[in-house]
């Protein structure tokens, strides 16, 4: 299917949830963060489409747009041998629904995504801090995060006084 | 009548064969495993959060510091991304020289897991075996870029150096003596009754489930999904070369994936000598003088190329404003950058998807259906993992 063939396909699904298509480079569709459960199984199972291999999930903070966050999802289909990149705008405080449902693999990327950047996401079955101990404070790939700090330190010093050996 | 209780074992973060810093919380019915955890992020260096605060060059090198054991395939993936922002075309030659180090990658990367693999599950001779043959092209890879592990060995635009005649000799005498030595790691483990006990049904994994756990390299393929990115979205000169990409039986256990990677090694061989006969003549770098600095003896003898590279390396370059995704097979799968430029000389935001990320998530999938406690240290080793790129 070509890029365009594709497009055509999920517009004529979710002509409301698509605010943005581009395909300069590689394909990318911005959706409403509301629809990326349904969007998501559908071009899983459509017929054509067939996305059944999730490559990536991450999240970018953009600290100066409203709403904060994007959370970027890399899908590629094995049969058919095509990519694209959906994207959905997420505020601060709010939540986007788990694909866990449609790619298992989406759990430990969900998961990392929470950890670096503190996005949230419903119906997760284990959203857990991934890389960092689950007592860190902060989300470190937030642009407000700073580069070179010594909660790491403290934190070990805590670790270290509060020690308890079994 | 005593209680029954469950057994919880802590397998690593320094337990050796967890191949790095791993740690499995293991829960225990007597000797049958009935559920794996793992803890991971004890190498975790903030790689992506550094990567927005250095220039695209300098970036480079921290690359190596991804997946240590097949480095080179990490400066491909890199450099290709950022070409791929840029707009820029490698000469032919230096895709050639690029395909000849990757591969060659692809075979020190396949050694380390069979010496690993295979000492774990209590042979011992492959080890020694297979650090011998790693030491020959670890060899060339000092004599090409002056290091063995952190190479460093292209750049964006090309590769910095040719391969003369002394690295190739060095290179074809590897790959003329290579299959005997394969062959001598097969006379030790294929047919051999202890390995096929210890690898046969153990850590299996249907082919919908791989895709759906995202699986990708040889441990996709090992359930027989013929997918491999140097096929399906040819990088560099993969399209002008022949190979075959092997699929194992298509049971998907740990067996099917030892086949599947001892054949690719064969492959690797065999398109390393391809590309050195096809090797055309030409240059090494891009001709783009806003990302490639001048040569050496140009810096060296003029004021304005000393000024321009400079420039070049204090600075860096601006790339156009946008984003890119851009993934190659490397040894162990699907290694891609998404980069996202909002026009300066640093990335914005960038994004390293890591085959052993998403293949390491299989393994409480892997662990079901009454695994016992000693095939755990086999699932472990056949999923390839190294924490370097997990924990990034």
């Amino acid at each position: 299917m070509s890029k365009q063939e594709i497009i055509e396909t999920i517009k004529a699904k979710f002509a409301g949830v698509i605010e943005e298509v581009d395909d300069t480079l590689d394909l990318t569709v911005r959706i409403k963060k509301d629809g990326i459960l349904d969007v998501c199984r559908f071009i899983h199972d459509a017929e054509g489409l067939d996305f059944d291999y999730l490559t990536d999930i991450c999240g970018v903070d953009y600290p100066e747009r409203q709403p904060r966050f994007d959370v970027v999802y890399h899908l590629y289909s094995i049969d058919k041998k095509h990519r694209i990149r959906i994207k959905a705008a997420i505020g601060e405080n709010e939540s986007i629904s788990s694909v866990e449902s449609v790619w298992k693999a989406a759990n430990w990327f969900e998961r990392e995504a929470y950890d670096m950047l503190g996005i949230m996401f419903d119906n997760h079955s284990d959203l857990r801090r991934i890389l960092l101990p689950e007592d860190w404070k902060g989300h470190p790939l937030r642009k407000d995060y700073p580069l070179v700090t010594n909660v790491g330190e403290k934190w070990l010093e805590e670790k270290l006084r509060t020690h308890v050996p079994v | 009548m005593s209680e029954v209780q469950e057994l919880i074992v802590n397998m690593g973060p320094q337990h050796p064969s967890t191949h790095g810093v791993l740690r499995l919380i293991v829960h225990l019915d007597g000797e049958v495993v009935t559920k794996v955890v793992p803890d991971l992020g004890y190498l975790h260096r903030g790689l992506e959060k550094l990567a927005e605060n250095k220039t695209y060059a300098q970036f480079l090198p921290v690359t190596d510091r991804l997946d240590y054991l097949a480095a080179i395939s990490n400066n491909l993936a890199y450099c290709l991304a950022v070409e791929k922002l840029l707009g820029l075309n490698v000469p032919k030659r230096a895709s050639y020289i690029r395909v000849v180090l990757a591969e060659l990658t692809r075979i020190v990367s396949h050694l380390v897991w069979l010496a690993t693999h295979a000492l774990d599950l209590g042979a011992f001779t492959p080890f020694l075996y297979c650090f011998r043959e790693r030491e020959l092209l670890l060899d060339i890879f000092e004599s090409y870029c002056g290091s063995r592990l952190t190479t460093t060995a292209f750049r964006i635009g090309g590769v910095p150096k040719d391969i003369d005649n002394n690295i190739r000799q060095k290179i074809e005498e590897f790959i003329n003596i290579f299959p005997s030595k394969l062959n001598e790691y097969e006379s030790l483990l294929t047919n051999n009754k202890i390995w096929l006990e210890r690898t046969m049904n153990v850590g299996v994994i249907s082919a919908a489930d791989a895709i759906n756990y995202s699986l990708s390299g040889p441990c996709l393929r090992g359930s027989g999904v013929e997918w491999d990115i140097r096929r399906t979205e040819p990088y560099c000169v993969y399209n002008e070369l022949d190979f075959s990409i092997p699929t194992g039986r298509g049971i998907g256990d740990t067996y099917d994936r030892y086949l599947v990677r001892l054949e690719e090694m064969k492959q690797s061989n065999g398109i390393v000598k391809q590309a050195l006969e096809k090797m055309p003549e030409g240059k090494l770098m891009a001709d783009d003088p806003r990302v490639v600095p001048p040569t050496k003896d140009k810096v060296n003898t003029t004021i304005e190329s000393l000024i321009h590279h400079f420039h070049i390396m204090s600075e860096g370059f601006n790339p156009p404003i946008g984003e890119v995704y851009q993934s190659i097979e490397a040894p162990k799968g699907e290694l891609g950058f998404y980069i996202i430029s909002d026009g300066s000389p640093k990335p914005y935001r960038m994004k390293i998807r890591t085959p052993s990320f998403a293949n390491l998530q299989v393994i409480g999938k892997m662990c079901e259906n009454n695994t016992m406690v000693a095939d755990v240290v086999a699932i472990v080793g056949t999923l390839d993992i190294v924490l370097g790129e997990i924990d990034r």
